[in-house]
C-alpha cells in the first residue's frame, strides 16, 4: 500500500488512497492513522535540557563512533497532546468492551474488572518498583507474591506453585517443560514421546506439545461430550508423557469420569495436566490438586478478573503436585524467616509480621530454568490478590454458583430455538450449534454473530470447539444481571426467528457498526501490515539488505 | 464483597427456569470422590478493608530515594497522557479483536504499533507484541532455526543473562543447542562480543548469532561486523535492541540484522516489579509466515471503508494447532498501546531528547566517579546510557548505600563472577545532577 | 455433484490429468470449497521428487491450513507460478487455471489406486 504523503482526511473522512488488495481505490476513512494526523514540528511532551555542568563533565567520555549512528530520525508522529488524546479517544469509541456491554465470549470469562484492582496496581510503591531492587526494599512486593501463591494453592489444592508464566499458553509451556524434565529425571525421557489431548482441546494445547518436542495424539469425545474413556485407555502406554485435558471441557461440561481419567493416566506413568481456563465454574467445588492432577495453569485474566486489555497482558501461574515441585521455574518467592501460619493469619487480619522476611529463592537445582524475564506479570498479581481478598471464601464460592446458574438459565431459555449438541447440565458456559439455521435456511453461525453485533452485544465465541458444527459458545459469567441475560435471550430468539423469515437481513449484518464485514481474504493475500511513508517501498535500499532478503527467501522452508 | 449482581430472588427465578431445587444440584455431576473438601480462605473484605490491606503491602516496600538501577528495565518518564489512553475502559476491558467490526479501536492501534516498531527498527514487519524482551528473543532465535533449518544458536554473553536463561529453556523443548560467545572481559577491554570467537562459533549448523545493542553492560557493539560474520557462515543475525537508543543508534535493518527482538518497557510501561512488559519482534516481509504472534493488516469493507483485521491467522495456534510455529495466544495489547501512545507523545524530537539526556547523564555520572577517584570504567570503548564501573568491595558498598536509600545500580557479579567488584550504573532523563552528587558523596563517606 | 471425467482423484481431494509421459495435478473443487477463500499456496520446487500420497505442499485459507498430498509419484517439471500472485485461482478454476504442478510420471500403475469421477463424487456426497 503506497499512501504517499496522503492529504489529511477532511471532515467527510475521504481522501485515503488504498492501492493494496483492490488497487487504486479511494476509501472512506473512519479514523485517520496517527501518522496521517502528524505535522512537522508539532510536539506533545517536552524534556528539560541537560545542565552546563553535566555537559562539561560528560565531554571527556568516549564518543559514539559515527558508524553506529542513525542516518535519519525515525518518522514518529508529530502531534500535539490534544490531537493525540482525541485520536485515541475516537479509536476507543470504535470498540465494544465489558465496561459498555454484555460480552459473553465462551472460554474467555469476560467478567467485570473491578476498579479497586486498578487503584491497587497503580500504588507507586508497587507500580514504580524495579524487579532487581534489593530484597531488603521489596518486602511488600515479595510478601504479596507469597500471599497470592498461598491463596492460589488453597483454591486449587496444589501444594506448590509458580507465578512466573506470563499467560495461559505460557503456563502450558511451563507445565509441559516440567513434565519432560520429570520423565527425563526418571530415565523415561526418550521413551515418552506423546501427549494426548481430547478432540475438543483448545489449539494452544497441541501447539504447546509441539513446542516441547512432543507428538500430539487426539482422543475422541464420547456421545456425552466427555473424553472417551475407552479410547483414552487404549491410547495410554509407556510412550505417553501426559494427558492435557480441560475441565470443565470446552463444551462447558464437567468431565464426570474425571476420577477414572486421572487414575488411568497416572497408572500408565503419565502426567495429568489440567487446562484451568474454565476454573470459573468450579471454585470451591472441585480442587484439581486434591483430585490427582499433577499440574494446572490458572488464567488470572479469566477467573481472577484482571482486564483483558484488548488481547493482553494476562498471567498464567501453574500449580503443581509434589512430584513436579522440584522442576518449577526459578526463582520463587519464599518466606526466608518467619512462621508461615503466623504470617498468613496476620495478613488475614490486615497486619504485617515484623520479623518475617521474604526472599527470592534461586537455589532450585532441578528447575526447568526461567520461562520469562524477572518474576512474572506482577501488576496482574496485585489485581488478582486484591480480587481474591475482596471476594474471600464466600465470594469465591458465589462466583462459580452464579456463573453456573446464569449459563444454565441461558441453556434452558434457548435450547428450543438453537440445537444443543450435548443436552446435559452445563457449567459456566453452554455450547449451541447453529446447524439447524444453516441446513434449513442457509444462515451460518457467522451470520448469527454479525447480527448480534447490531444489537450492541458482543457475540459469543464461534466455531470453537471444533467438534461441534457451527459452534456458538456462550459464557455469561456471574457479573451480568438477569435483565441483561433476558435481553440477550430475546435478541437470540429474534435472530432465530429472522433466520426463518428474512435470512438475507442476517447475511447483510452488521449494518450499525463503524465498519461492516471486512475482506479478510484480501488482507491475507496481499498483506498490508504497516503504514507506508511516501518514499518507502518493500524494495531494499542497501546492498546488504538485498543479500539478506535474498538469503531469507531462499531459506524459507516448507512448513 | 462480591461483584455478582444477583439477589436471592434472582437466583430463585433462574433455578425455577432450570428446574433445579438448589444450586448444589447444578454441581451434581461432579463425582463424589473428587468433590472439594473445605478450603481455608480469608473472609470477604469491603472496599475500604481491601484498600487498607494493599496499602499495608505497598507500605512494606522502601522506595529508593535515588536509583541508578537499569539492567534491562528503566525508569523513564511516563507522560500523563499515556495513562489516560490505556485507562480508557474501551481499550482495557475489550477482548482480542476477533470480531473486527466492533474492535477497530484495538485493531487500528495495533497497526499503528506495528508501523512504529518497523520505523524504529528499519524492518518490514513487526508483530503485535510478545510477553517480554526475553521471550521475544527466544522466539526470534527459534524462528531463525526454522528459516535456516539449522539447530544450533550462538548467543553473545553480552545479551541480558535473564534472556539467555529463557533462551536456554525455550531451546530445551525442540532440542536446540545453545553456544555462548564470550565478550572481551579484559580489564579496559572492549566489553563487546569477541569477533574471533564469534567466527569460530559460527559453524555450518548455526542458525543465528544473537547479540544485543547496546549490550547488557552498556557497551556499544560492532553490530555490522557481527552481521557480516553471521552471513558469511550462512547464519542470521538476531539483534536484541534497546528501543530508546534507536533514536540515535543505527536501525538494525540498516546494519544487516535479519531479525530484531526487544523489550518495550522503556516506552511508557511502568517497571511494576517485573511485569507486565511488552516484547517486540520485527523481521523482513519474506519470512512473515514463519513469525509467531498476532499480526494486524489493513483491508476494506463492502461499503468502501478502510478497516483493520487480524490477518495471516493460519500461522497461529487456533488454526495450525500442533503445526503452529508457537503456542502464543495473548499479545500484550494494552502495553503495546502504552508504547504507541508514548512514541506519539514524545515524537522523534522527544525520543532523541530522552536518549541524549540519558547518555549525557551516564557520562556525567562516570566522569564524576572517575574524577573523585571512587571508580573507573571497567571497559574501554563507547557506551550508550549505562556503564560498568570498577568499584572495590562493590557488594558491601552497594548494600551500605541501600541502607541510605541509594541503589547504586546492579551488581553484575551475581551472574558472572568474573565481574566481581563492578557496578552497572544506568542513567535516564530522570537522573538529576543532584542524584549524581548524592551518589558521589555517599561513596566518599564510606571510602 | 459431478466432476470432470477425464481426471483421476485421490481421497485427499487431489486430481491427476495424464498427458503422455507427464501428468498435471491439482486440488478439487470440493477441497477448495471446504477451505474457503484461499490466500496462499506453498508450491513444490521444480526438480522435487513427489511420492504418491506424501505431503508435497501446503494450501492456506483465511480460516484453515491444509497439507497437499501428491496423488501420483513423479519429478516436478513445472509449477503454476500464477498461484503465487493469485491464489484465488484455486477457488475460481481448480481443474483448469488453478492447476498446481506438472510431473514426469514415475509409475503409471499408481493410477490404479485412484478413483474415477463417479467414485470420487460418491466419496464426497
Amino acid at each position: 500500500m503506497n499512501v504517499a504523503e496522503a492529504p489529511p482526511a477532511d471532515a467527510s473522512g475521504r481522501g485515503a488512497a488504498f492501492t493494496g488488495p483492490t488497487g487504486g481505490e479511494e476509501l472512506t476513512v473512519v479514523e485517520p492513522l496517527i501518522f496521517e494526523r502528524s505535522r512537522p514540528g508539532r510536539r506533545a511532551v517536552r524534556f528539560p535540557r541537560s545542565s552546563d555542568a553535566a555537559r562539561e563533565r560528560s565531554a571527556g567520555q568516549p564518543e559514539l563512533p559515527s558508524t553506529v549512528l542513525r542516518a535519519a530520525a525515525p518518522r514518529l508522529p508529530e502531534v500535539s497532546e490534544l490531537e493525540l488524546l482525541r485520536h485515541f479517544n475516537r479509536l476507543a469509541h470504535l470498540n465494544q468492551a465489558i465496561d459498555l456491554n454484555f460480552y459473553p465470549l465462551g472460554s474467555c470469562t469476560m467478567k467485570y474488572n473491578p476498579k479497586v484492582n486498578e487503584w491497587a496496581a497503580a500504588l507507586p510503591a508497587l507500580a514504580e518498583s524495579h524487579p532487581l531492587d534489593p530484597e531488603a526494599v521489596s518486602q511488600g512486593s515479595l510478601e504479596l507474591m507469597w500471599l497470592l501463591s498461598e491463596l492460589l494453592k488453597e483454591i486449587s489444592g496444589f501444594p506448590a506453585i509458580s507465578l512466573q508464566p506470563a499467560a495461559g499458553a505460557h503456563g502450558e509451556l511451563t507445565g509441559m517443560l516440567m513434565t519432560r524434565a520429570y520423565h527425563r529425571a526418571n530415565g523415561e525421557g526418550e521413551q515418552r514421546r506423546k501427549v494426548l489431548v481430547p478432540d475438543s482441546a483448545h489449539g494452544t494445547n497441541p501447539a504447546t506439545a509441539t513446542m516441547v518436542g512432543y507428538e500430539t495424539v487426539t482422543i475422541r469425545s464420547n456421545e456425552r461430550g466427555g473424553i472417551d474413556l475407552e479410547a483414552l485407555r487404549a491410547a495410554l502406554g509407556p510412550d505417553v508423557a501426559a494427558l492435557m485435558i480441560t475441565n470443565p471441557s470446552t463444551l462447558g461440561i464437567f468431565e464426570d469420569q474425571i476420577d477414572q481419567v486421572v487414575e488411568a493416566v497416572k497408572a500408565a506413568g503419565a502426567i495429568a495436566y489440567m487446562d484451568g481456563a474454565n476454573l470459573n465454574a468450579i471454585l470451591g467445588r472441585f480442587r484439581p490438586g486434591e483430585s490427582g492432577f499433577d499440574v494446572m495453569h490458572f488464567n488470572l485474566h479469566k477467573t481472577f478478573s484482571t482486564p483483558h486489555g484488548g488481547g493482553g497482558p494476562g498471567a498464567g501461574p501453574v500449580g503443581v503436585s509434589e512430584r513436579l515441585e522440584p522442576f518449577l521455574p526459578a526463582p520463587m518467592p519464599v518466606l526466608a524467616a518467619g512462621i508461615a501460619d503466623e504470617v498468613r493469619a496476620n495478613a488475614r487480619a490486615g497486619r504485617s509480621t515484623p520479623d518475617a522476611r521474604f526472599a527470592m529463592d534461586w537455589d532450585r537445582p532441578h528447575s526447568i530454568g526461567k520461562v520469562r524475564s524477572y518474576f512474572g506479570n506482577f501488576g496482574m498479581f496485585v489485581r488478582a490478590y486484591t480480587y481474591i481478598r475482596s471476594n474471600g471464601d464466600d465470594g469465591l464460592r458465589t462466583i462459580s454458583e452464579d456463573a453456573v446458574l446464569a449459563a444454565n438459565y441461558l441453556r434452558v431459555r434457548l435450547h428450543d430455538v438453537y440445537d444443543l449438541p450435548y443436552d446435559r447440565l452445563s457449567k459456566h458456559e453452554v455450547v449451541f450449534s447453529g446447524r439447524r439455521q444453516k441446513r434449513e435456511h442457509g444462515v451460518t453461525t457467522l451470520d448469527i454473530a454479525k447480527a448480534i453485533l447490531d444489537h450492541g452485544i458482543h457475540p459469543p465465541t464461534i466455531y470453537f470447539p471444533l467438534i461441534v458444527e457451527e459452534a456458538l459458545m456462550v459464557e455469561p459469567t456471574e457479573t451480568e444481571s438477569l435483565e441483561t441475560l433476558d435481553v440477550f435471550i430475546n435478541v437470540m430468539r429474534d435472530i432465530a426467528e429472522q433466520a426463518v423469515t428474512e435470512p438475507e437481513a442476517l447475511k447483510r449484518a452488521p449494518t450499525t457498526t463503524p465498519v461492516g464485514r471486512l475482506d479478510e481474504a484480501a488482507a491475507a493475500r496481499r498483506p498490508d501490515l504497516r503504514y507506508r511513508f511516501g518514499d518507502v517501498t518493500d524494495a531494499p535500499a542497501a546492498d546488504t539488505r538485498e543479500r539478506r532478503r535474498a538469503a531469507a527467501t531462499r531459506n524459507a522452508p516448507r512448513t | 464483597m462480591t461483584y455478582s449482581p444477583h439477589t436471592d430472588p434472582d437466583r430463585e427465578r433462574m433455578l425455577e427456569a432450570i428446574g433445579a431445587a438448589t444450586v448444589d444440584d447444578l454441581f451434581a455431576d461432579i463425582p463424589t470422590s473428587v468433590r472439594a473438601s473445605d478450603w481455608d480462605l480469608p473472609a470477604p473484605l469491603t472496599e475500604q478493608e481491601v484498600r487498607t490491606e494493599l496499602a499495608r503491602l505497598a507500605g512494606r516496600n522502601r522506595m529508593p530515594e535515588v536509583s541508578f538501577l537499569g539492567a534491562g528495565v528503566y525508569r523513564h518518564l511516563i507522560p500523563a497522557v499515556v495513562g489516560e489512553v490505556i485507562g480508557r475502559p474501551e481499550f482495557a476491558t475489550a477482548y482480542t479483536p476477533y470480531q473486527p467490526e466492533v474492535s477497530q479501536g484495538t485493531l487500528q492501534s495495533i497497526y499503528e504499533f506495528q508501523s512504529l516498531i518497523c520505523e524504529l527498527t528499519g524492518m518490514e514487519v513487526a508483530t503485535a507484541s510478545h510477553y517480554d524482551g526475553a521471550t521475544a528473543t527466544a522466539e526470534a532465535a527459534l524462528m531463525a532455526c526454522r528459516l535456516t533449518r539449522r539447530s544450533i544458536i550462538a548467543v553473545s554473553a553480552g545479551v541480558n543473562p535473564d534472556y539467555r536463561r529463557v533462551l536456554g529453556t525455550y531451546c530445551s523443548g525442540p532440542g536446540i543447542e545453545v553456544v555462548t560467545v564470550p565478550i572481551d572481559l579484559a580489564e579496559d577491554g572492549s566489553g563487546t562480543t569477541d569477533l574471533a570467537r564469534a567466527a569460530e562459533a559460527l559453524g555450518p549448523d548455526v542458525a543465528c548469532l544473537v547479540a544485543a545493542q547496546p549490550n547488557f553492560y552498556g557497551q556499544v557493539e560492532p553490530m555490522a561486523e557481527l552481521a557480516d560474520a553471521a552471513h558469511a557462515a550462512g547464519a542470521l543475525l538476531v539483534a536484541v535492541v534497546e528501543p530508546t537508543s534507536l533514536a540515535i543508534l543505527q536501525a538494525p535493518g540498516d546494519y544487516g540484522a535479519d531479525l530484531v527482538a526487544a523489550e518495550g518497557q522503556p516506552l511508557g510501561v511502568p517497571m511494576s516489579f517485573g511485569g507486565p512488559y511488552v516484547g517486540l519482534m520485527a523481521a523482513p516481509m519474506a519470512s512473515v509466515r514463519q513469525m509467531p504472534g498476532r499480526l494486524v493488516g489493513a483491508t476494506r469493507d463492502a461499503a468502501g471503508r478502510r478497516g483493520y483485521v487480524l490477518t495471516l491467522q493460519a500461522r497461529e495456534q487456533h488454526i495450525r494447532r500442533e503445526k503452529a510455529a508457537s503456542n502464543i495466544c495473548t499479545n500484550q495489547a494494552l502495553m503495546a498501546l502504552a508504547a504507541t501512545a508514548y512514541l506519539s507523545a514524545v515524537g522523534p524530537t522527544g525520543l532523541r531528547e530522552v536518549a541524549e539526556l540519558s547518555m549525557t547523564q551516564a557520562r556525567h555520572l562516570a566522569a564524576a566517579l572517575e574524577d573523585a577517584g571512587l571508580a573507573e570504567r571497567r571497559f574501554g570503548g563507547a557506551y550508550f546510557a549505562e556503564v560498568t564501573m570498577r568499584l572495590p568491595d562493590a557488594a558491601r558498598r552497594h548494600a551500605a548505600l541501600v541502607e541510605q536509600g541509594i541503589v547504586a545500580g546492579h551488581l553484575p557479579e551475581r551472574d558472572d563472577p568474573a565481574l566481581r567488584d563492578t557496578v552497572l550504573l544506568a542513567a535516564t532523563e530522570l537522573t538529576t545532577d543532584d542524584d549524581i552528587a548524592r551518589l558521589v558523596d555517599a561513596l566518599e563517606a564510606i571510602r | 455433484m459431478s466432476y470432470p471425467d477425464d481426471l483421476a482423484y485421490s481421497r485427499e481431494h487431489e486430481w491427476v490429468r495424464v498427458d503422455g509421459a507427464r501428468a498435471t495435478i491439482g486440488i478439487t473443487s470440493y477441497a477448495a470449497d471446504e477451505l474457503g477463500d484461499i490466500v496462499f499456496v506453498e508450491l513444490p520446487e521444480v526438480g522435487a521428487a513427489l511420492s504418491q500420497f506424501a505431503v508435497f505442499g501446503v494450501v492456506e485459507s483465511v480460516k484453515a491450513v491444509s497439507d497437499l498430498y501428491a496423488p501420483i509419484s513423479g519429478e516436478v517439471v513445472e509449477v503454476n507460478d500464477a498461484l503465487r500472485e493469485s491464489p484465488e485461482l484455486l477457488n475460481a478454476d481448480p481443474f483448469g487455471e488453478g492447476w498446481v504442478a506438472r510431473v514426469e510420471l514415475a509409475d503409471r500403475g499408481e493410477l490404479q489406486a485412484l478413483l474415477d469421477a463417479d467414485a470420487y463424487a460418491a466419496e464426497t456426497s
